[in-house]
């Protein structure tokens, strides 16, 4: 058991090198072979060459790329300075660099954000697993009758409808024609209950679309769990039905659903960019799309750093608890 | 006609209002049938016997001739556990020590699953759940119908782990079922389905997943067990050499019904129908130096949606030309007695049977 956890940490450190290598490439060094001049985008299209050259110089641009690398690496774990000529800026780590358009550095940009969209992934995390887990083994156990049916139906809408679809009619339905709630989002230090107010359409919303996703894989495991022979010797050993199901099916169902839940959280951390979007949350989503509007670099790179170190512990984290469900991992 | 009705008393057909039974298991006119798309599927269609404690009772069929059909009804599990599928229809009584488990109260047959009646599967790979340890799941069977804390069970696995001959149990019961080899995997499985002292055990193709050495291993670990604990035994194979070994009485199955009953030697030296002729036609024997080539039973199982009228068995009959009196054919063979405690069905007479046995088919074998 043991040394499993230390192959998959050992893996994960790897990946995650890999992982900000690759990353760099793509937003440092694919503009660069294409011709796009990253200090030009920094300072705009009408600066006066002086100052373009000042900021290449300031960011290092014309260093040799593994310079560029190292410093961009080093940046991220001990911190780096800026320094052109006389201009020198300090950055503490973790640093990403400065949004190109704000100029404010990228780092306190996504620890502000990173808590909204955290809130907004794990609420619905929960709710979606509640009923979407609940109703896929009522399905399951209900094979064919009216509740199976309509549950399936439901989570074909739920699959099928797109966020800003189910989002802005939950927002047109409950904010603003029954005005049951205030949907403005506030912080959660703020007011507790105003934070549950404005993040309850959100979650819904969210947790409608996994939700469905969820109850078809549990109601399809479970349908196959039951057909197991060890569900069958269960029985014969004279369980009730209820530990049967409770204990000996539910604990081969969650495997398959605890990997979806890993790779789906990981991703939804990362920013949700409908949902945020569609209900104005300031989450990471919505930091990225404003990035991208913008071409603003060190904020997309930062954005999607994160998303990627989320995935990878999501990974890990499932990783580890598959290791405590099924023993047969624990060799692998 | 006269002998048709004589008979269907003598295999002990349900009157209209049947006595209680006084054999320790009774089972009387047993009906499995599953509704499908296609059809109703008569899996067991009017199957009776008796067994006593301390014997055991071998049913040897085909696949498809209703044999795990007949033990899953026994413990109730075709009842049990039958989520939004159609459910099976099943009739009749199956008595055991004196209850009737068909009209007894689902949660009373519960309780009597794995505490008076217990069950070893065929695959113990698959029969054992892959995520606990063996003893967790000895632990758990004992601990459904012992109140004991769980220190005491886990020394009872441990006893048992150690009765059925697995090495160092103390440490083995920790261990997860694909860390046992098959054998082990099995022996396993009968601890687990004794820890409780079961008074009847049906073993459902104990051996059919071992390889041959293990097999006899096994097979010798049941009888032991059977004359320990003494208990009823059911061993239910499509080996011949299975039921050889350990069973006092034989049950024949073809298509859902039983087609010969009787003691072990009986049916094996004197055997009354052609489907066991056929059977022990096709079982490679070494204790015969002339052995020729083995001879299968032709054909295939029919079908149980649509059986045919008459014997089932006749469209693979070698002896279905044979001309038979007083018979019409569309009419179903019943069980009717050839000698002391022995019932075959077949519309030959008695006298042609004993013929084409002593002077075709013996000399064969």
């Amino acid at each position: 058991m043991l040394a499993y956890l230390i192959r998959r940490l050992f893996a994960a450190v790897v990946m995650l090198v890999v992982i900000i290598l690759v990353v760099f490439s793509i937003f440092f060094l694919v503009p660069k072979w294409a011709g796009v001049d990253i200090a030009t985008s920094f300072v705009g299209k009408q600066a006066d060459p002086a100052a373009v050259q000042a900021v290449r110089e300031k960011l290092g641009l014309g260093d040799p790329i593994y310079i560029q690398v190292w410093d961009f690496f080093k940046g991220i774990f001990a911190g780096r300075t800026y320094a052109a000529g006389g201009d020198v800026t300090h950055c503490a780590a973790p640093c990403f660099g400065y949004s190109f358009r704000s100029e404010q550095a990228v780092w306190p940009v996504l620890t502000d954000r990173f808590p909204v969209t955290l809130g907004l992934a794990l609420g619905a995390a929960v709710l979606w697993l509640v009923f979407g887990v609940a109703a896929g083994v009522l399905s399951a156990l209900k094979r064919g009758s009216l509740w199976d049916r309509s549950a399936m139906v439901v989570a074909l809408a739920g699959v099928s409808l797109p966020i800003y679809f189910t989002g802005l009619l939950s927002l047109a339905i409950f904010a603003f024609g029954l005005k049951w709630i205030d949907a403005q989002y506030v912080p959660l230090g703020q007011s507790f209950t105003g934070w549950l107010g404005g993040m309850i359409l959100p979650w819904v919303t969210l947790a409608f679309l996994y939700a469905a996703m969820y109850a078809r894989i549990t109601r399809a495991t479970m349908l196959e769990v039951l057909g197991e022979d060890y569900i069958r010797t269960a029985r014969a050993k004279g369980l009730r039905e209820q530990t049967v199901i409770g204990k000996h099916a539910m604990r081969s169902t969650m495997t398959p659903i605890l990997t979806m839940l890993g790779m789906d959280l990981g991703a939804l951390i990362g920013g949700a960019i409908l949902t945020e979007t569609t209900f104005s949350l300031p989450g990471l989503g919505q930091a990225v799309l404003n990035a991208i509007r913008n071409q603003d670099l060190p904020i997309i790179l930062g954005v999607t750093l994160i998303t990627s170190l989320a995935v990878l512990l999501a990974n890990l984290v499932v990783d580890v608890l598959y290791a405590v469900i099924d023993p047969r991992v624990r060799l692998a | 006609m006269t002998e048709l009705s004589k008979s269907g008393a003598a295999v002990g057909e349900p009157a209209t209002a049947s006595p209680a039974s006084t054999a320790f298991l009774e089972v009387r006119d047993l009906k499995v049938h599953f509704p499908t798309d296609d059809g109703l599927v008569k899996s067991v269609d009017g199957l009776s016997f008796q067994l006593e404690k301390g014997k055991t009772l071998g049913i040897v069929g085909e696949s498809g001739s209703g044999k795990s059909v007949t033990s899953l009804g026994i413990l109730g599990l075709h009842t049990a556990g039958q989520y939004g599928k159609r459910k099976a229809q099943i009739s009749g009584e199956i008595w055991l020590n004196g209850t009737e488990l068909l009209s007894a109260d689902p949660d009373h047959v519960r309780k009597l699953r794995g505490r008076d009646m217990a069950m070893i599967f065929q695959d113990p790979l698959s029969a054992l759940h892959p995520y606990y340890t063996i003893g967790q799941q000895i632990v758990e069977a004992y601990r459904i119908h012992h109140n004991v804390d769980k220190k005491t069970a886990r020394k009872r696995a441990i006893e048992m782990l150690d009765r059925v001959g697995i090495p160092q149990p103390d440490k083995r019961v920790d261990s997860y079922p694909h860390e046992f080899s098959g054998g082990m995997r099995q022996r396993a499985m009968i601890a687990m389905a004794l820890v409780n002292n079961p008074e009847l055990l049906i073993a459902d193709e104990p051996t059919t997943a071992l390889d041959v050495t293990v097999q006899a291993q096994i097979l010798d670990l049941i009888r032991d067990l059977q004359k320990e604990f003494g208990s009823a035994v059911i061993v239910i194979t499509h080996d011949l050499g299975v039921v050889a070994e350990l069973a006092d009485d034989i049950l024949v199955m073809y298509g859902g019904r039983c087609v010969e009953r009787g003691p072990a030697e009986k049916v094996f030296y004197e055997p009354r129908h052609p489907y066991t002729w056929g059977l022990l036609g096709s079982m490679p024997r070494l204790d015969r130096e002339q052995q020729e080539r083995l001879i299968p039973v032709k054909g295939s199982p029919p079908s149980l949606i649509n059986v045919p009228s008459g014997c089932a068995f006749n469209p693979r009959c070698p002896y279905a030309d044979v001309p038979k009196d007083n018979v019409t054919r569309t009419v179903r063979p019943e069980l009717t007695e050839v000698g002391s405690r022995h019932w075959a069905a077949c519309h030959m007479t008695q006298e042609q049977r004993e013929r084409i046995w002593t002077e075709e088919i013996a000399p064969k074998l």
